[in-house]
């Protein structure tokens, strides 16, 4: 850290990595609570440790492998080859990879993705509730969370990613890269898995499954509502000069850039957050009719939908192109629900799925004939490549690596949990000593409540 | 051409103001913004006046009993 400047730019960004990563831990704790909430009393304890283990998982398979993904692969494989001299640096054996007094970024910044890993797989999570086997879901944790969706990052959301130079991909929050490849995993995993138990009348007329708890429910989303913020501020490079960056961009004024290395501001993504929710919120009381679990959803759905382009977009745009994509996304989901007997069971494949397939569509036309990035020779935004970029995210990354895998287990015999065990919960097979021990200290309560409130010896 | 009035990052930061999609757009956007927001009060008002119709019309003392034993 040669210099004031230079010193104090370095600490700053190590700090304001260090914060969006904690916020971001919001998201997880979001997700955990969402899934108990929606889940039966008697799947408690599964549902949550199921979610819980995602966490260990996901973080030491990034450290192995997944960080390393993301350096090597922005080419690989059909536009170059590895890139092995970014690729070392990040190898969990380099020295980039631990205590450096010489590299503060890597850490954090190494951590910032994992976070974004971790949201990756409990999207997941969510949708395949009460019926998988636990094993099963954190095969596919580790898949999507340290393999695929790292993959389309390197590919879609690396300052060199031959999908933002050739098709001029962009995506500054994520609509793809995180929301449309999850939901796009969701679907994959959930048509091999099949619907929960009485989900479909025997004419295929779907049932509600109502959540056990609407305030855990709510809670949930807000703490996911308050970790996006930390998601959002995570995407951006908080201060750089146009000679840090090194593309085209000339003069001396130095600016917050998104993860391509182009400017934005911290102010713009702050107005298009908030309008994006709200027109998420609005647009989604609306369509469901004032349901709350649609409402909150949508709020996300709203600000998932305008991601793509919330870095550049005008705060009424966010707020239209948010509340537009609500609808489409509440249509999709039960007319999927309805036609191919889809258990979603938080709508994960809609919320992260539909919006961010219907975000990166409309950016393409919103910002169509931006600059992708500040470098030369970069394709410009366009709808086509947006599209295109799309069914790579939701269908090429996501469904198709899921649905295969999954196929793989099911033949196996490892996806689903017996009907039997699916009757009597999971909590009670899996925990059933608590049960025991539950069942056995009351009996001895009431026993020494019926002998005069002596207690048992 | 470009939606947001560049095609390019080679620009001078020092030089650059607004750069959302339709510059000059604006009073569109307020107008389409507020019609809206305007739209959906109208929307809840008259779903809220049809619902809260139809519910007066639900009722059942011993229901009503219950619920208010409920509190």
């Amino acid at each position: 850290m040669d210099g004031n400047l230079n010193a104090l730019t370095t600490v700053f960004t190590e700090f304001y990595y260090w914060v969006t990563v904690v916020f971001m831990f919001l998201i997880h704790v979001g997700f955990c609570m969402y899934e108990v909430g929606a889940s039966r009393h008697r799947n408690h304890m599964h549902t949550l440790m199921k979610n819980i283990m995602i966490i260990p998982l996901v973080t030491v398979t990034f450290f192995f492998f997944g960080w390393w993904i993301y350096w090597s692969f922005p080419n690989f494989p059909f536009f170059g080859g590895l890139n092995h001299d970014a690729g070392a640096a990040n190898l969990p054996w380099s020295e980039n990879m631990g205590t450096n007094l010489s590299d503060r970024i890597t850490g954090v910044f190494w951590a910032a993705f994992l976070l974004f890993s971790w949201t990756a797989a409990s999207i997941v999570s969510g949708a395949v509730i009460e019926r998988i086997r636990s094993s099963a879901l954190w095969v596919h944790a580790v898949m999507i969370g340290s393999v695929f969706w790292i993959i389309d990052a390197a590919w879609g959301w690396h300052a060199e990613g031959w999908m933002v130079k050739y098709l001029g991909y962009h995506d500054a929050y994520a609509s793809g890269v995180i929301h449309a490849i999850a939901g796009g995993y969701a679907l994959g995993v959930i048509m091999v898995l099949g619907p929960r138990l009485g989900k479909f009348a025997a004419d295929g007329t779907p049932r509600d499954i109502p959540p056990h708890n609407p305030w855990m429910l709510t809670i949930g989303i807000f703490l996911i509502y308050s970790g996006f913020w930390g998601f959002y501020a995570a995407c951006n490079i908080p201060a750089i000069s146009p000679e840090g960056i090194g593309g085209l961009l000339t003069g001396e004024t130095w600016t917050a850039t998104n993860i391509y290395l182009a400017p934005t501001s911290l102010s713009a993504i702050t107005f298009n957050f908030l309008m994006s929710l709200s027109g998420g919120l609005m647009a989604a009381y609306v369509v469901s009719k004032g349901d709350a679990f649609w409402t909150f959803s949508g709020g996300l759905a709203g600000i998932i939908t305008a991601s793509a382009g919330n870095d550049l977009y005008h705060p009424i745009q966010a707020m239209l192109v948010g509340a537009v994509g609500v609808v489409i996304v509440y249509k999709l989901h039960y007319w999927v629900e309805r036609t191919f007997k889809i258990d979603d069971a938080v709508g994960a494949v809609a919320v992260h799925g539909y919006s961010g397939i219907v975000g990166l569509i409309i950016a393409g036309f919103l910002l169509w004939g931006a600059p992708s990035s500040p470098y030369e020779g970069y394709a410009t935004v366009n709808p086509v490549g947006q599209t295109i970029g799309a069914v790579i995210m939701f269908f090429v990354l996501g469904f198709l690596p899921a649905f295969v895998i999954s196929k793989m287990q099911a033949a196996a015999g490892v996806l689903r949990i017996p009907v039997e065990v699916e009757l009597q919960g999971l909590d009670y097979a899996e925990h059933h000593a608590y049960e025991d021990a539950k069942a056995e200290i009351i009996a001895a309560d009431k026993a020494a409540l019926n002998g005069g409130g002596v207690p048992a010896e | 051409m470009s939606t947001i009035g560049y095609d390019s990052w080679a620009v001078d930061l020092a030089e650059v103001g607004a750069v959302y999609p339709f510059q000059g757009s604006e009073g569109l956007m307020v107008v389409l913004g507020v019609a809206f927001w305007i739209g959906w009060h109208r929307i809840q008002f008259v779903r809220e006046g049809a619902h809260l119709d139809k519910a007066k019309e639900m009722g059942d003392k011993e229901k009503i009993s219950a619920l208010l034993e409920k509190y």
